[in-house]
């Protein structure tokens, strides 16, 4: 049975584990076609959300302030939001525009949504879709921010379909471009129509080419949006959102579109769900070459499940990763001895009990917490190996625990937007990722250990 | 928006140099709201001041992201504790916002200090910190009484200005750790070097050279710098200072505090570090530190000529644009720049002040473009139209650079290689020739 944790120090946090509200909410709105975010508070918070995805993806990134003053901030700052939102359509001429709010926004009492209605400004830019999200980055993490602007972007689109479609909506998280296009693969080899949302995979990572243009191509496009309420089904990985939070809920909730939520599709498991899904919504068989990459799976774990055994793994991140890495790690035998997220509520510990029981495992699940408590649990149960974000080199670097990276921010390895985890092939690139992170591990330190141990003159 | 695709109220920061003309540039306002400044704000400001100060607790009381996203992103090296790499935050919650963050404030300096017993705990007020109205003077004064360490409030509410006031917050912070007025001995000889946060050692290759010139360094302000060193800092007789736009004001203080006179120097490109290394020894007038200080100059000289020259020979006739915080890292760019033959066509700085951008134009070429608080979509007009092939910028500029084709420079606070004194040269003009000269750039045209 799984402990329940918090963080070590009431009243302080010491190395985030998580980021604030419009850092997710920016994140949604990169992978909707030709947006632009425009962040109302002062310019920090912005400059800050926008060099942390940069670092991340190898990509230019565009996020706009209101660039709050003192004067904005004693008598409103409306003025500033009316303005910022006109330069904006101005320089970018996008179809959407984001409008997030930071703390500061909220706490003076900012009503975005009133000042973009009474203000006019959204008649004014005619044939651009304001979309405004309040996220006070005190109110939760990225991983709500997120949720939230995906809810309010499908509703804004939202109407009752005359007719009903054929295509499944795929709601994500947590994915890279690469995976995006790995899920695009898939989805054609079952021979459906869908759409993906929101799809990051050319946006933010974009191909050379002469002639560059501010604005980005790909994403998913208004008409698809706008299909979304007449689709057969939603697939939406947020086996851990909490359900006010779930768009592919709101869809159904309000249009009849059944929702399947499934876990990401990292691990044998959690990708049999995914596939398990779409061939039940549309009674289609899986295709053969899927199958043939799920033995191929098979077959790696067998070669590589004595070493794995040996792994016992500090995972961290948001809730929806470290449900699914938590269980590839199980199905393969290494030992989630730590799982964390800097995020206040989830069900974790519910929905991971059953495959933790069925090999004893009894994992410290701490959460809301920070890198500090994580640090000192993770020498405390002499673990092996960190899987989660950049900001576990600390622990790396300190404790000399190997880091396998995967999630957000990833800002000291190059090519996170290239990295694949989800389906048979992804997920088994990532296992051999691992395995062989313990194998050099244990390699390294080899023969000197032996020597020290047992060598007598 | 006109057709050349330049906002209205940005024309005034934007200025082409025409000879004759004297530099008319609007400067060191308010960023544009919807123009996608690359600035940060008061509180980035402070941090880059303070952060160095290495056995220090830097706690940032407020929400969780500005502490989430400053969480060592600086690469100031220590020779000791290894505290100040560390991010604390109060991490505000919705019920704090209501209530205010005045007692959870409190309990964390508490927590803080039976962690990790500091003596020096810089407490940073955010945005909305400066909103809520928790009168973070009295908690830290209290804390101080209470647990007989300086915790230091630092005003850095994001909206109260930009990065230079923020410098200023983070200064007189120092400045009250220091005591308001001088009640130690001076130590005759010794100097203060201001304005270097030790980035990938750039102050510990400096501190070399002085030691070579037999002068004595008391105190970097405040790369690897700590609590017992900053107190010794009041007693020294002269300060030098580089970075201008950051440290100026403290040397000014310093001066009317304590009587320590100052002047500045600029330690990047080979050039200016002559001129600095000479001006300190000529300030201090020993002839001893002259002579010495000549020898080494003429060693340093015969190392890295012939380097730079055979660099000069691969980079030459390039074209570069350049865009960073501060003008002084941007008039010393150009130079540099000028010494391997490069010409710069596009400048812009974040922060610079009328009297850089001055020295700015009168040692661009005719034709420059001069920006202040520039943006991406403007950078990108300019460098196209100017023919540029070589950007230096931070991180937010590197894939911008990337994406049109260009060589880049990477001039941020995370750099791994120093860029100051002979050392930094040679550096420099490496990063010019494995940037320029990579084969990628054949591939894509
Ligand atoms: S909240 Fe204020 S202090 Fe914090 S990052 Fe944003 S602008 Fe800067
Ligand atoms: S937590 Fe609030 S104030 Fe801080 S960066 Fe996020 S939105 Fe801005």
């Amino acid at each position: 049975m799984a402990k329940s944790k918090s963080r070590n120090l009431v009243n302080l946090n010491v190395n985030p584990c998580k980021m604030c509200m419009p850092m997710g909410a920016a994140l949604a709105f990169e992978g909707v076609e030709d947006s632009m975010v425009l962040i109302h508070g002062s310019q920090g918070c912005s400059t800050y959300i926008r060099r942390h995805i940069a670092t991340h993806f190898n990509e230019p990134i565009d996020i706009a302030s209101s660039s709050l003053s003192e004067q904005g901030t004693v008598y409103g700052g409306a003025a500033n939001l009316v303005q910022g939102l006109k330069n904006v359509a101005a320089i970018y001429s996008p179809k959407v525009i984001g409008v997030l709010t930071t703390c500061l926004a909220e706490t003076i009492g900012e009503d975005i949504t009133h000042i973009i209605k009474e203000s006019g400004v959204a008649s004014e830019l005619k044939g651009i879709d304001i979309i405004p999200v309040p996220t006070p980055g005190y109110a939760a993490s990225e991983y709500n921010g997120y949720f939230v602007a995906l809810k309010k972007i499908v509703a804004f689109y939202a109407r009752e379909p005359k007719v009903k479609t054929n295509h499944i909506n795929v709601i994500v998280t947590d994915l890279t471009p690469a995976d995006i296009r790995e899920l695009k693969r898939i989805l054609s080899l079952f021979e459906v129509e869908y759409t993906i949302f929101p799809d990051i995979s050319e946006t933010l990572d974009a191909p050379y080419k002469k002639g560059f243009d501010i604005k980005t191509e790909g994403g998913t496009t208004k008409s698809q949006l706008r299909r979304m309420s007449a689709a057969i089904a939603t697939i939406e990985f947020g086996w851990m959102t909490p359900l006010g939070l779930s768009p592919g809920r709101y869809l159904e909730e309000t249009f009849d579109v059944p929702l399947y939520s499934c876990p990401l599709p990292i691990g044998l498991n959690g990708t049999d769900l995914f596939l398990e899904a779409i061939s039940k919504i549309y009674d289609k068989q899986i295709p053969v070459e899927l199958k043939k990459a799920r033995g191929r799976m098979l077959d790696a774990m067998i070669d590589s499940h004595k070493l794995n055994r040996e792994g016992r793994a500090v995972i961290y991140g948001n809730p929806e990763l470290i449900y699914a890495v938590s269980n590839l790690c199980i199905e393969n035998g290494i030992e989630p001895v730590v799982i964390a997220t800097g995020t206040d509520t989830n069900p974790l510990v519910e929905q991971l009990d059953q495959q933790l029981s069925r090999y004893r495992y009894n994992p410290i699940i701490l959460k809301d917490c920070d890198f500090e408590s994580i640090q000192e649990i993770a020498v405390e149960q002499k673990t092996n190996l960190l899987i989660g974000n950049s900001d576990g080199k600390f622990i790396k670097e300190k404790e000399d625990i190997p880091l396998v990276r995967i999630g957000f921010p990833i800002h000291d390895n190059i090519g996170a937007s290239r990295q694949l985890y989800i389906g048979y092939e992804g997920s088994l690139r990532f296992l051999d990722l691992i395995t062989n992170t313990l194998i050099d591990k244990k390699h390294e330190a080899y023969r000197d250990k032996m020597y020290n141990k047992y060598f007598v003159n | 928006m006109e057709k050349n695709g330049l906002l209205e109220g940005r024309k005034k920061f934007i200025m082409h140099k025409e000879n004759e003309v004297p530099i008319t540039i609007s400067c060191d306002e308010n960023s544009l709201s919807g123009a996608v400044s690359q600035r940060a704000c008061v509180y980035c400001g402070a941090r880059v001041v303070l952060n160095p100060i290495t056995d220090a607790i830097h706690l940032v009381h407020g929400p969780i992201g500005c502490a989430s996203y400053t969480w060592d992103i600086r690469g100031s090296l220590s020779s000791d504790s290894q505290l100040y790499r560390n991010s604390f935050s109060t991490d505000l919650r919705e019920k704090d916002i209501v209530f205010g963050g005045e007692k959870k404030l409190a309990s964390a300096i508490t927590e803080a200090y039976a962690e990790y017993h500091p003596k020096v705990i810089f407490v940073y007020a955010t945005c909305v910190v400066g909103v809520i109205g928790d009168d973070i003077d009295a908690v830290c004064k209290n804390a101080e009484k209470e647990l007989g360490i300086r915790v230091l409030p630092v005003k850095s509410p994001g909206f109260s200005g930009n990065k230079r006031s923020g410098y200023k917050a983070g200064c007189n912070a120092i400045l009250q750790l220091m005591g308001e007025t001088k009640i130690v001995e001076t130590i005759p000889g010794s100097i203060n070097y201001l304005g270097d946060f030790n980035l990938a050692a750039e102050a510990w290759i400096i501190k070399s050279y002085l030691n070579e010139m037999g002068v004595k360094l008391l105190t970097v302000l405040t790369g690897d710098s700590n609590y017992e060193s900053l107190l010794q800092a009041p007693r020294a007789e002269l300060n030098i200072v580089q970075c201008a736009g950051s440290m100026t004001y403290l040397a000014k203080q310093m001066q009317s505090a304590y009587q320590i006179p100052f002047d500045k120097v600029r330690f990047l490109g080979v050039d200016e570090t002559v001129i600095a290394l000479r001006k300190i020894a000529n300030l201090l007038g020993d002839t001893d530190i002259i002579k010495r200080t000549e020898k080494l100059i003429e060693r340093k000289l015969t190392e890295v000529t012939e380097v730079l020259k055979q660099y000069r020979e691969r980079v030459q006739g390039h074209k570069a644009a350049i865009y960073v915080g501060g003008g002084f890292k941007a008039i010393a760019l150009i130079k540099q720049f000028n010494n391997l033959g490069i010409d710069t066509v596009v400048i812009g700085t974040q922060t610079g002040d009328q009297e850089e951008y001055e020295m700015i134009r009168s040692l661009t070429k005719e034709g420059t473009v001069i920006l202040d608080d520039t943006n991406p979509n403007e950078l990108q007009k300019f460098m196209l139209e100017k023919g540029a092939d070589i950007l230096v910028g931070g991180v937010k500029e590197r894939p911008l650079a990337y994406k049109l084709g260009l060589a880049f420079i990477d001039h941020n606070h995370e750099r791994k290689h120093a860029l100051s004194g002979f050392e930094g040269a040679i550096n420099f003009a490496k990063e010019v020739d494995l940037t320029v000269n990579s084969p990628v750039w054949d591939y894509i045209n």
